[in-house]
């Protein structure tokens, strides 16, 4: 009885926050799913929650987030048209380019770029490129990843090495944090991870990162952006990217980008992938 | 350095006491230890087993799926979620089928694809048990002695394969902070127990030493001289303590008695000492006196009066008659001729007495009457009497009785002289019987010597006694008809 009242409660309330124009009369307006990867720290429910109230309030229809294992699942969801706009990596959507619209791309240290890091324990010495990792153990992060996957394998590929010869053992962890945290342990001997999520996680969490010693840094690519579906209607979304790109200018979208150590978002361009698309070609032909 | 035996029962029983009750909760706290032991080990080894299950199952998918990650996710949960008071591994880790770590919750020390038994003596032990482990569901308990840890291992069995095992430690130090709660509340309980019991024990210790104190105490007075008895207090029981108590008693009265024997044997045997010298004396002086009062007697009938001599010889005669009434009073003559003893006799004396009574308003008073004649010579009987009532007048204080009292047994004449006064001093009484000792300041001090002497002519035995209480009292103990006719 109890409760079963509360969760009524519960869903009232979430659906008063989630319908904060039309209020509780009208037709049921179909919501905007955006599906969220592990391309940032995705493990703050409190955060995600107020994200998506100001996304709602600003848009003018109810959004839910949808977090998924990997990213292949997201896309996936994306390809189905379960998903509305997702956050994904620059990998996935060089590779699926023609259905899917650039929305915004994020700016971090005030550039739409980031950098893959190889990143070691903080007690091995004299490791100065993925090739002196032979015979140890390797941690990718998603094998959908850019940075915790393509960008390792194409330095590899360059050597004319392969993961599997290599490394005594590799494995994935399916987030870039988790990488950090399998080399923190010591559970890998090295990883690789998205710079971007390194340099986040070492602000929050330092004593996790201070286990860890970054090797090397990958010249810049272009950050994982948020994609439309390409048949999603063009109204709405101009009207989306127009909320994220106008994040930066309210005090309410600072605070969270803060939190997301953000700077704001750029309309971007499908050039800024085309490295990345030159590198995966590479790579998952040979 | 005083020593334990040393120490007087009143300490060594409380001592006793503590001993007791240390031992006693030492013993129970090592038992209850043992026993909280078996049930730790016991609940620990349920733990591990349930929890080991739950694991193994977990683990199934990521180890088909080679999920490193995934399987580190899982073992890390118990580790991470450990609350401080329930029993918790300090170390997880997966083997694959060839005994190598798939993976373990601390890397760093248990890196991926390590040999087991290339980690250290232990584990190499434990490569060898875990070898011969059968691939059931349950796990089994490995407790190896030289390991700091308590191990449990639990194969992972999907559909009958064998995919590796999980190997849970538990540091064997887990069970100390409960240990060490059990040894706080034993310590405390054994305190206030203590606390309760030391009062009752030295109230114990004070009650059963004390008899035996009391018996050393009284046992340490016996010296040169036996402690009378009002000077030890002992302590009344028919137990050990009061059945020595008792036997102490007994052979202290016989000890006094043999004294006061001994102190009778040599005074009478200085006073016999004493009569034969002053016999011998005597009879010395007898002989030449009689001849020199003859010889004054037959001066004074035949011889010329001259002025001188008629003039110096009374002074000579009377001199000489002093002497030989001196040696005389020595020279007891218990050989007189005399009638046997009669109650008209007693009487007699009444009167004889009279003037002195009187004269210090004394009662004299007479108990005890002669029913018949007694064999005994009653010039000496008498003689005996009066003496003794004259001492007993003179020192009684005035007002007072003294008392003559008379009892006529079968073989005996007793005659008991009592007065009340000033006691005689007991220095003085050891020597009252000796020729010229006697009480009082006036008088040659010969009348209890004479007595003395016409007691022991007649066989019998004179004793005196005198304190505050009592008064003095002379006893006379006359044989009747044993007496030379």
């Amino acid at each position: 009885m109890d409760r079963r009242r509360f969760l009524a409660g519960l869903a009232s309330g979430a659906a008063a926050a989630a319908l904060p124009s039309t209020a509780a009369s009208g037709p049921p307006v179909e919501p905007i799913r955006i599906g969220l990867t592990p391309v940032f720290l995705d493990d703050q429910a409190a955060f995600l929650n107020r994200w998506r109230n100001y996304l709602s309030a600003r848009i003018g229809s109810p959004v839910v987030f949808v977090q998924r294992a990997s990213y292949r699942e997201i896309s996936e969801q994306m390809h189905i048209r379960q998903l509305d706009i997702a956050w994904m990596c620059g990998y996935p959507y060089v590779m699926d380019h023609s259905r899917l619209h650039l929305l915004a791309v994020p700016l971090h240290l005030g550039r739409p770029a980031y950098h893959s890091y190889l990143i070691t324990r903080d007690d091995i010495a004299d490791i100065a490129d993925i090739g002196d990792l032979a015979g140890k153990v390797f941690a990718f992060s998603d094998p959908n990843s850019f940075s915790g996957s393509l960008y390792p394998r194409f330095l590899l590929h360059q050597s004319g090495l392969s993961a599997d010869t290599l490394f005594r053992r590799s494995f994935f962890t399916w987030s870039h944090r988790k990488v950090i945290e399998a080399v923190a342990s010591g559970l890998a001997d090295g990883g690789a991870v998205a710079g971007y999520v390194w340099e986040t996680l070492s602000k929050l969490h330092p004593e996790i990162t201070g286990r860890t010693r970054v090797v090397s840094r990958s010249p810049s690519y272009g950050f994982p952006p948020f994609v439309a579906r390409a048949d999603l209607d063009p109204a709405l979304t101009d009207k989306v990217r127009a909320v994220f790109l106008g994040m930066r200018d309210d005090g309410a979208g600072m605070r969270l980008l803060e939190t997301l150590n953000l700077d704001g978002f750029v309309p971007g361009t499908p050039e800024m992938y085309a490295t990345i698309a030159v590198m995966a070609n590479q790579v998952d032909l040979s | 350095m005083l020593l334990f035996r040393d120490l007087s029962f009143r300490h060594k029983i409380p001592l006793r006491a503590i001993v007791l009750v240390l031992l006693t909760a030492v013993v129970l706290t090592a038992a209850n230890i043992t026993r909280e032991y078996d049930q730790l080990r016991s609940d620990l080894l349920d733990n591990a087993q349930s929890l080991g299950r739950v694991l193994a199952a977990a683990l199934i998918t990521p180890m088909l799926h080679d999920d490193l990650w995934r399987a580190y996710e899982v073992i890390r949960m118990p580790v991470e979620t450990q609350t401080q008071s329930s029993l918790v591994a300090e170390l997880l880790m997966v083997l694959d089928p060839q005994l190598r770590i798939y993976v373990s919750t601390d890397p760093r020390t248990h890196p991926v694809l390590a040999e087991l038994d290339e980690l250290g003596p232990v584990f190499a032990r434990l490569a060898d048990e875990i070898s011969t482990l059968p691939p059931t569901v349950h796990g089994r308990a490995l407790e190896l002695s030289e390991a700091e840890d308590f191990f449990v291992a639990m194969p992972i069995v999907f559909d009958g394969v064998p995919l590796g095992t999980l190997l849970m430690a538990y540091p064997k130090s887990i069970f100390e902070p409960r240990f060490q709660a059990i040894v706080n509340r034993a310590a405390l309980v054994t305190l206030l127990v203590l606390l309760v019991l030391l009062p009752i024990s030295a109230y114990w210790g004070r009650r059963m030493a004390d008899p035996l104190v009391q018996l050393a105490d009284c046992m340490g007075k016996v010296g040169d001289t036996i402690p009378p008895e009002s000077e030890c207090r002992l302590y009344e029981s028919r137990d050990e303590i009061g059945r020595a108590g008792t036997q102490l008693r007994q052979m202290l009265g016989a000890l006094r008695e043999k004294q006061a024997l001994e102190q009778q044997v040599i005074a009478s045997e200085r006073l016999a000492a004493i009569g034969r010298i002053t016999a011998g004396i005597a009879h010395e002086i007898n002989n030449p006196l009689g001849g020199m009062l003859n010889a004054i007697s037959t001066y004074k009938k035949h011889g010329q009066a001259e002025l001188a001599t008629t003039r110096t010889l009374p002074l000579l005669e009377r001199g000489l008659l002093q002497i030989r009434d001196t040696v005389a009073a020595l020279l007891v003559e218990a050989k007189v001729k005399s009638h046997p003893l009669t109650a008209q006799d007693i009487a007699d004396l009444d009167t004889l007495l009279h003037p002195h009574v009187a004269h210090k308003r004394i009662q004299l008073v007479w108990e005890g009457e002669l029913t018949r004649d007694v064999p005994l010579p009653s010039t000496q009987v008498r003689q005996i009497l009066l003496n003794l009532l004259l001492n007993a007048v003179e020192a009684a204080d005035s007002g007072t009785e003294v008392v003559c009292r008379t009892e006529l047994l079968q073989e005996h004449l007793l005659v008991k002289v009592s007065n009340q006064g000033e006691p005689i001093p007991a220095d003085r009484l050891t020597h009252l019987f000796e020729p010229f000792v006697g009480a009082k300041p006036e008088g040659h001090g010969l009348g209890l010597w004479v007595t003395y002497q016409l007691v022991t002519q007649l066989g019998g035995a004179i004793d005196v006694k005198s304190d505050a209480s009592n008064g003095t009292i002379f006893s006379v103990r006359l044989p009747i008809g044993d007496q030379k006719e």
